[in-house]
């Protein structure tokens, strides 16, 4: 006799006390704390606040941990915990010009005021397993120090707009929408696009990027300047009036340079396509840049035929906790609408049989 | 209420809610429309009925009886967990009876027992876009909509009839709302679309990760799309429920070994469970 299957309260408990015994892993092994996850796994940490949009290392390396290294996994953590969170207001806008550097490259000129800071990155390494990590290297020699320069280090593009070579972007004038607490709708603006790109999947915006560099909406892009380091976050509470300082957050900022042949009522001049992540987050920053400038090509009457410049397109896949619960989704049970499906695809059959008999 | 201190009654915060529900009188107010609103990221993933999770949170107060249903019935792991989630954050009552909630969640069924006024059915809902498969830019359908220009829908129709002889949409089958609105019934199998009409119960509409909420009124006309010569016919499994008898449910098919054999069983297991239950004191 068929009995219905019963007991999903009882597997779900058991499949999550088993989860957290892989998750744990040998236990002769020394737990990881998510101080060294914060420490040492320190990129993995900033991605998941770049696409959990919350900036916190230590809520960020928990969910790491959490989630045994799946940094989708970690990101949908920390968006789940942020949406709980209640809204002050917003910051003042961040001023990068005024950013304590810790990297700063130009591709678009040799040298230039603030100079050239590599600081730690992995452009120059080669490729080596390095197997003294396998066996504890131990502590590593210590980089030398330089003297801090003092001057100022203006950012590249506001050189070129001193010249009237690049477009300045229009001040915003009404303080920008926020895509968590009003659904985007289309067609959306620059701000909300950014806020988008800036919690969006770091692979899904790299392969964008790269397929308008390979002619599906190029825009012969120059890294103008790519900008990481500690910047502090200042906000005016009403009750106050005056700017108070809530702490120094480090992020990346990216300025494309990019070619615009004018038009009618503007001269030829550079565009920008601009990309800011939480942490050091090179590759996202710069494939937002690119993405950015290739969702503006509609407006500056360049097309909108590939991928990477069709806004709904782009905005409605970039967010990976979106995509990855409507893919994973596929596995709950679909039996009920199956069911439905076979009887439709036996009567079609049985038609096309009997067709064929004649 | 709550037994999970540190969150809201139901989890959301009452300012969400509120939001929610203004939504939902408008969804209320224009049947069949889809209401864009400000949704929010859940502690379940998206796909896995986050639009119904907050429709019901916004709806849910403490003297309600949720009952929450997935293919049908109340045992699956998705719904298990969910209901296990609002008795956690809002400590509500459950139960498996349909005639004893107040609501009831569901993905992809509506239960086989006739809902009464009074009742809430919300569905989870994936793509609340008729036209979603005819045409991906939402842009674009909203101008539809604003028109009600479905010719688009009515020739993919056609199209089914001239290639198969009859229209090969099996779930997920589209309905005028009201004589305006064309709406997406959720992925419930067509079999279930007669249901909604003139339903006495209040139907609610949530997708989570599309930002959508439509309703159904009490005593509204639903119309499942169809021709004059081709008439709506809902589909079922030809077959008598192994355990009830039933022959005018919506069936399972259940493989019960490798070489062909096979049952059918209800979909719905407290109805298939109540019939059970009636036989067994007739005999």
């Amino acid at each position: 006799m068929y009995v219905a299957t019963k007991g999903g309260e009882k597997a779900i408990g058991a499949a999550h006390a088993w989860l957290d015994e892989v998750r744990r892993g040998d236990p002769a092994q020394p737990e990881l704390t998510t101080t060294q996850v914060e420490q040492q796994l320190g990129l993995a940490v900033d991605r998941v606040m770049a696409e959990g949009s919350c900036h916190d290392r230590g809520l960020a390396a928990l969910a790491v941990k959490q989630s045994r290294g799946d940094l989708i996994e970690a990101a949908f953590l920390l968006r789940a915990y942020r949406t709980t969170l209640p809204r002050f207001g917003a910051s003042l806008p961040l001023d990068t010009n005024a950013m304590a550097i810790q990297r700063r490259i130009s591709a678009t000129y040799k040298d230039l005021p603030g100079g050239q800071v590599l600081g730690p990155t992995f452009d120059y390494t080669h490729r080596l397993l390095d197997f003294r990590l396998a066996a504890e290297g131990g502590l590593p020699a210590g980089a030398p120090q330089g003297e801090p320069d003092p001057s100022p280090t203006p950012r590249v593009t506001e050189l070129l707009a001193q010249d009237g070579l690049m477009q300045r972007e229009a001040p915003e004038e009404s303080e920008p929408g926020d895509l968590t607490r009003q659904p985007l709708s289309f067609p959306a603006d620059r701000p909300l696009r950014l806020q988008a790109l800036a919690r969006g999947d770091e692979g899904f915006l790299l392969s964008l990027g790269y397929s308008t560099q390979r002619g599906y909406g190029g825009n012969h892009p120059f890294v103008g300047e790519i900008r990481m380091g500690e910047i502090a976050v200042e906000f005016v509470p009403e009750e106050l009036g005056f700017a108070v300082d809530l702490g120094d957050i480090t992020i990346t900022e990216c300025q494309m340079v990019n070619q615009f042949k004018g038009s009618r009522t503007e001269p030829p001049q550079f565009t920008r396509g601009y990309g800011l992540v939480f942490g050091h987050g090179e590759r996202k920053a710069m494939s937002m840049a690119l993405v950015d400038r290739a969702l503006r090509s509609p407006e500056l009457g360049e097309g909108s035929e590939a991928p990477a410049q069709q806004q709904e397109f782009v905005l409605s896949h970039c967010d990976n906790v979106e995509a990855t619960g409507f893919v994973e989704h596929l596995k709950l049970p679909h039996y009920v609408d199956f069911q439905s499906e076979l009887e439709n695809v036996r009567t079609m059959r049985a038609a096309a049989m009997k067709e064929r008999g004649e | 209420m709550s037994t999970d201190a540190g969150y809201n009654f139901a989890y959301l915060d009452e300012s969400t809610k509120r939001m929610i529900r203004r939504a939902l009188l408008k969804a209320v107010a224009i049947p069949g429309h889809q209401v864009p609103f400000g949704s929010r990221e859940m502690p379940l993933p998206y796909g896995w009925g986050t639009g119904g999770i907050q429709v019901t949170a916004a709806v849910l107060g403490p003297r309600d009886v949720l009952k929450v249903i997935d293919q049908g019935s109340d045992d699956t792991t998705n719904a298990v967990s969910i209901r296990a989630f609002f008795r956690r954050t809002a400590g509500i009552a459950t139960t498996e009876r349909t005639a004893e909630a107040t609501i009831i969640q569901t993905r992809h069924r509506i239960p086989e027992r006739k809902l009464t006024e009074g009742q809430i059915l919300v569905y989870q809902v994936p793509i609340p876009e008729p036209l979603a498969r005819l045409e991906p830019r939402i842009a674009e359908t909203r101008r539809l909509h604003a028109m009600a220009d479905y010719g688009l829908m009515h020739v993919k129709l056609y199209e089914d009839i001239a290639k198969h002889g009859h229209i090969a949409t099996s779930y997920s089958y589209p309905v005028m709302v009201n004589e305006r609105y064309l709406m997406s019934p959720s992925p419930i199998p067509a079999f279930d679309n007669p249901k909604m009409h003139m339903m006495p119960a209040l139907q609610l509409f949530g997708a989570g990760r599309e930002k959508r909420i439509y309703a159904v009124p009490p005593y509204t006309h639903v119309r499942s799309l169809d021709f004059e010569d081709h008439p709506f016919r809902p589909i079922r499994a030809p077959h008598a429920c192994e355990l009830c008898g039933s022959r005018d449910t919506y069936l399972d098919e259940v493989l019960v070994d490798d070489k062909g054999g096979r049952i059918f069983v209800c979909s719905d297991t407290d109805h298939c469970q109540e019939r059970q239950a009636m036989k067994e004191a007739a005999e």
